[in-house]
């Protein structure tokens, strides 16, 4: 995980995969270091995150970390990036301005869906590769990715391209960027809850980046909880042979409303628990047998703020370390 | 399935929460009666629409299912199913056609297809065309992208099968599962951008700026197909223009096209189910695509609120369950320990019901008028038939539940 300089983060819709993205460029940010969090999808999650205002086309400062180290954030804008990238290689920013205006630039990327994909991947790659003074400028740059279903495609420009332009300056950028992408400095994450739909697209996506020759980095389970049950209690309730009979007489020691009726609902509470959490085991087993290194995210009770974020951070600097010395 | 004849005869709106749970004036959410929209001969398209991976597949196969067993002839049309749901009702095979779905017992008949938008698009350029002129299009690599990864494109093409299969008459309900796009509104919003794409003028001038003879063309337009080309390579725009050359006689029958399905959702007898989870994100969402029905005057049928969880008694706050779980402790004695750890259990449920009322509360007090009927989440994902059935009978089932929990809530109104 941690050889690795470029940090993507994918995940099914609704596991939190920016939340972990924000969280693991804290932890890499640590002990004075300088960390580069992207966004690609253009939905402010980071800005929100970080209880900032909506993040401009510009590396801004989000979080300082311990050691004078710092997360800087950058939330891309595709035509912005197509602007920047003309006037790199053609000198051609004023003329892309007059083009913008004609609504010619949105038509760019709509005939080439892979051109997006070019443009922010390679708009990456730049960040992961920029130099100052001899030395990289960003330690780390980690990114908010596409959702799981869709990140093969995002990552794998190279073959998206290769159909469509043939030749010319694009198709020549998109090797280069793939030549990053493939390398050692590259580790691409997926984020996961331990629920069946989720476990399966994580599935499918490793099989289908190792089928692209993408780099795997870690499995992230996220708001994983504990179970509030003693091991033997949590099987017999699994297995349902729980009822309401075996809490009344302990229930009866204190004074609460309609006990009867009372014990048999918080049996039935007790055995969805379980059976919940029975659930989660067997679905652990089968992230486990993914082959990847795996880390646990506690659910955060109540809504996530930067506190949060360093709590998770601090799990995810842990497994960074017995990564290293694994 | 249950579904109670009282429940499908009644109109919606005359089901009231239980007395003692007297609503707080004007933040009630209506109920709303499913069972009586898939009886209904009249309802012939119901819609399924919301966020990514809140359940709105889960949701179209119940409703189907639900129909089926009410004796109507169902087709369920999904984009995208979970494997394992895809495998129970026997839609491993994509071949974009409905099959029949066995259902022991069911008085009517349920269909499902699963969408394959590229084989769709081919399906229009082959019966729009002669057969040299549909191969070319076909073979063209320019085409091939934009059928099988233009962003809309899917969209388009649901559409599309929708008005295939309302054309044909054949069942007497359709349920529509819509793509898993980032927006609820890209349903809606694709097939016109897409439609507006292909036959948008940038297009035309950008493959034949001479025939379009116009004077800007010689100014802006060349700095602009000379860019296009420079980033693309010259390949690309030749596709492109040998694509529109050999599409020219389609063209116009896009747009036409896809205004003539955006019609279908205005006629009687289509409803737009929009289903959420109860979280910020999903709700939000749900909430933007209410706000565009209510604008374009489509029918909402109201919200289905999926996977909340309501407690199985609401006798016990969380406070006070805290409070008796260190009690029990102390007064110790057998199953103490276990007692204690089962009101902790519920101390959490309530406060996770109270966050997700809480949630639902918000919802309405900004669509006071909008149906709701929240949907238990269930101890494992629905992934066959039974699991169907159960989240069906949820779905249709009478809106009073004996924990007394009426299903418009998660948690019964506070009674004052």
């Amino acid at each position: 995980m941690s050889a690795a300089r470029l940090h993507v983060v994918t995940g099914k819709g609704g596991t939190g995969k920016t939340t972990v993205a924000a969280a693991l460029a804290l932890a890499l940010a640590a002990d004075g270091r300088t960390v580069l969090l992207v966004e690609t999808e253009g939905r402010q999650g980071i800005a929100q995150l970080f209880d900032t205002p909506p993040l401009p086309y510009e590396e801004r400062r989000v979080a300082v970390t311990r050691g004078h180290g710092e997360v800087r954030a950058l939330a891309i804008d595709v035509e912005e990036a197509l602007l920047e990238y003309l006037d790199m290689f053609y000198n051609l920013r004023r003329a892309g301005r007059a083009l913008r205006k004609m609504g010619a630039i949105d038509f760019a990327t709509a005939i080439a869906p892979g051109l997006r994909d070019v443009l922010l991947t390679g708009k990456i790659k730049e960040a992961v590769t920029r130099r100052e003074k001899g030395r990289p400028v960003y330690d780390a740059v980690v990114v908010d990715a596409p959702p799981t279903g869709r990140i093969t495609r995002f990552l794998g420009v190279t073959a998206e391209m290769a159909q469509l332009a043939r030749s010319g300056p694009i198709r020549t950028q998109s090797d280069g960027v793939m030549a990053v992408l493939r390398s050692p400095q590259t580790a691409v994450h997926v984020v996961t809850l331990l629920e069946d739909m989720p476990v399966q697209e994580t599935a499918d996506a490793i099989a289908e980046l190792s089928a692209a020759s993408l780099p795997i980095g870690s499995v992230i389970v996220n708001m994983a909880t504990e179970p509030a049950l003693p091991e033997t209690d949590l099987r017999r309730a699994a297995e349902g042979g729980l009822t309401g009979a075996d809490l009344a007489a302990a229930l009866g020691t204190v004074h609460l409303p309609g006990t009867d009726g009372l014990a048999a609902a918080l049996a039935a509470q007790v055995v969805e628990h379980a059976q919940r959490w029975a659930a989660q085991d067997e679905l652990r087993d089968d992230v486990e047998a993914l082959g990847r290194p795996v880390v646990e995210l506690p659910l955060m009770p109540g809504p996530m703020d930067v506190g949060c974020l360093f709590e998770l951070a601090g799990r995810l600097e842990e497994h960074l370390r017995a990564e290293v010395a694994a | 399935m249950a579904v109670e004849p009282a429940a499908a005869t009644e109109p919606a709106g005359t089901h009231r929460p239980a007395p003692g749970a007297r609503p707080q004036p004007g933040r009630e959410a209506p109920p709303m009666d499913l069972a009586a929209l898939i009886t209904d001969p009249g309802s012939r398209i119901i819609v399924c629409c919301g966020a990514g991976g809140v359940g709105k597949t889960t949701t179209s196969a119940a409703l189907g299912l639900a129909a089926a067993e009410a004796g109507r002839r169902v087709v369920v049309l999904t984009i995208d199913p979970a494997r394992r749901l895809a495998q129970s009702l026997g839609l491993e095979e994509l071949d974009n056609e409905p099959r029949r779905i066995d259902v022991p017992g069911a008085a009517g008949e349920l269909h499902a297809m699963m969408l394959d938008m590229k084989r769709t698009f081919d399906d229009i350029v082959v019966a729009h065309s002669t057969p040299e002129r549909a191969q070319q299009i076909l073979d063209n690599p320019f085409y091939q992208s934009l059928s099988s990864s233009f962003a809309g494109t899917q969209e388009y093409m649901a559409m599309e099968k929708l008005g295939q299969l309302r054309a044909a008459d054949t069942w007497d309900l359709i349920v529509v599962d819509t793509p898993p796009s980032r927006s609820a509104l890209d349903f809606l919003d694709a097939p016109n951008r897409m439609s507006r794409f292909l036959d948008g003028t940038m297009i035309r001038l950008l493959t034949a700026p001479s025939r379009a003879g116009l004077k800007f063309v010689s100014a802006g337009f060349l700095v602009f197909s000379r860019i296009i080309s420079k980033v693309l390579g010259g390949q690309l725009l030749r596709d492109i223009s040998a694509f529109v050359s050999a599409l020219d006689t389609m063209f116009g029958g896009f747009r036409e096209r896809a205004n003539a399905t955006y019609e279908l959702l205005h006629r009687p007898g289509t409803s737009f189910v929009v289903v959420a989870t109860p979280e910020p994100d999903a709700l939000r969402e749900a909430s933007f695509f209410v706000d565009r029905l209510s604008t374009e005057g489509l029918p909402l049928a109201g919200l289905v609120l999926n996977r909340t969880h309501p407690p199985a008694t609401t006798v016990l706050s969380a406070t006070r369950a805290e409070g008796a779980a260190e009690e029990v402790v102390e007064a110790g004695g057998e199953g103490a320990e276990l007692a204690a750890a089962a009101l902790r259990v519920h101390a959490e449920r309530m406060t996770l019901a109270a966050r997700e009322q809480h949630l639902a509360d918000r919802f309405t007090s900004a669509h006071p008028d909008v149906a709701v009927r929240t949907v238990h989440a269930a101890a494992g994902d629905v992934h066959d038939l039974e699991g169907l059935r159960e989240m069906a009978g949820e779905l249709t089932g009478p809106d009073d539940t004996p924990t007394g929990i009426p299903r418009t809530r998660v948690l019964p109104v506070r009674r004052r």
